[in-house]
């Protein structure tokens, strides 16, 4: 019944690498919106910082 | 009435709304590729002509579909950017290219897997995956473009006319394979007329599309709020922000 299921009909080499290859996508995605947003905070913060130490 | 619109140019609201929304929209987009892969792969029958090949169709349609839907979406942010000079719409637009581009190299590699099998190639120089590359072509286009200038205000502008101009090729994708002879299906789901697929392999489908469009605005929202920041970075609402 899992052999079955795994073998998707003999098309497992086609059918898992398209599911792989869309889930990297979803995670890739992902991963890159998160490490944009905290350098973008890093960014601003250390702006921020630098125009508190000016006004001083 | 509209002053629920009016506050969508306000970059402080908008960093706060896309903060507020993200999470809700990741778990729904969860729940429901969740569903759509358990149904779809363990649960719907095999095609009577493609056998369990056809399940591909649960990541390659709803990948495709989204290619096109990020298009409009980053034309339309564009042209209100370009007509009523509103910044957020430049952060929407750039939000949008690379993910919108992600989805259309998804369509693009997926629909390559599905044709070995079925049409003996992986690729075939056929309207519909021509123009599905041109669509790669164009999303790479506007982010190269709105990352050649210095000064940032002019990468937006040309990236958005780019943007705007190239919704030209979204009509010719979708409707390839009516205007032109094609390798490619036809229609499945988005078409007039009921779908050409029995409930027990529809549903999964159209439960992935409603996860990759949640999807696409979880991401959209975390890209936007980088992209706000990044252009507000001196505003005085900035650092009340980032402390959250």
């Amino acid at each position: 019944m899992m052999s079955n299921f795994w073998s998707m009909g003999g098309y497992a080499r086609y059918v898992w690498p398209c599911f792989g290859f869309a889930g990297a996508v979803l995670a890739w995605n992902l991963w890159a919106a998160r490490r944009l947003l905290a350098g973008a905070r890093l960014r601003s913060a250390r702006a921020l910082a630098m125009a508190a130490s000016d006004a001083r | 009435m509209w002053t629920w619109f009016y506050k969508l140019a306000s970059p402080p609201h908008v960093y706060g709304v896309a903060a507020a929304l993200m999470p809700w929209l990741l778990g729904g987009a969860a729940l429901a590729v969740a569903y759509g892969l358990i149904a779809g792969l363990a649960f719907a029958p095999p095609d009577y002509q493609q056998g369990d090949a056809f399940r591909m169709i649960y990541v390659h349609v709803p990948g495709a579909i989204l290619s096109l839907t990020v298009y409009m979406v980053m034309a339309a942010a564009s042209a209100v950017a370009l007509v009523w000079r509103i910044k957020v719409g430049h952060a929407v637009a750039a939000a949008s290219a690379p993910i919108g581009a992600s989805f259309a190299l998804m369509a693009l590699v997926t629909g390559s897997l599905w044709g070995r099998p079925m049409w003996g190639a992986y690729w075939a120089w056929d309207p519909r995956l021509t123009s599905e590359l041109i669509l790669l072509f164009i999303y790479i286009g506007v982010m190269s473009l709105r990352s050649a200038f210095e000064d940032p205000a002019r990468g937006d502008r040309a990236a958005a006319l780019l943007a705007v101009v190239g919704v030209v090729n979204v009509p010719i994708v979708h409707f390839s394979v009516v205007w032109w002879n094609s390798l490619h299906q036809g229609a499945t789901i988005v078409k007039l007329g009921t779908p050409s697929m029995p409930g027990s392999m529809l549903w999964p489908l159209l439960s992935m599309w409603l996860g990759f469009m949640l999807f696409y605005g979880a991401v959209l929202c975390t890209r936007v709020q980088a992209e706000v920041l990044n252009r507000e970075r001196q505003a005085a609402w900035v650092r009340e922000a980032i402390k959250s």
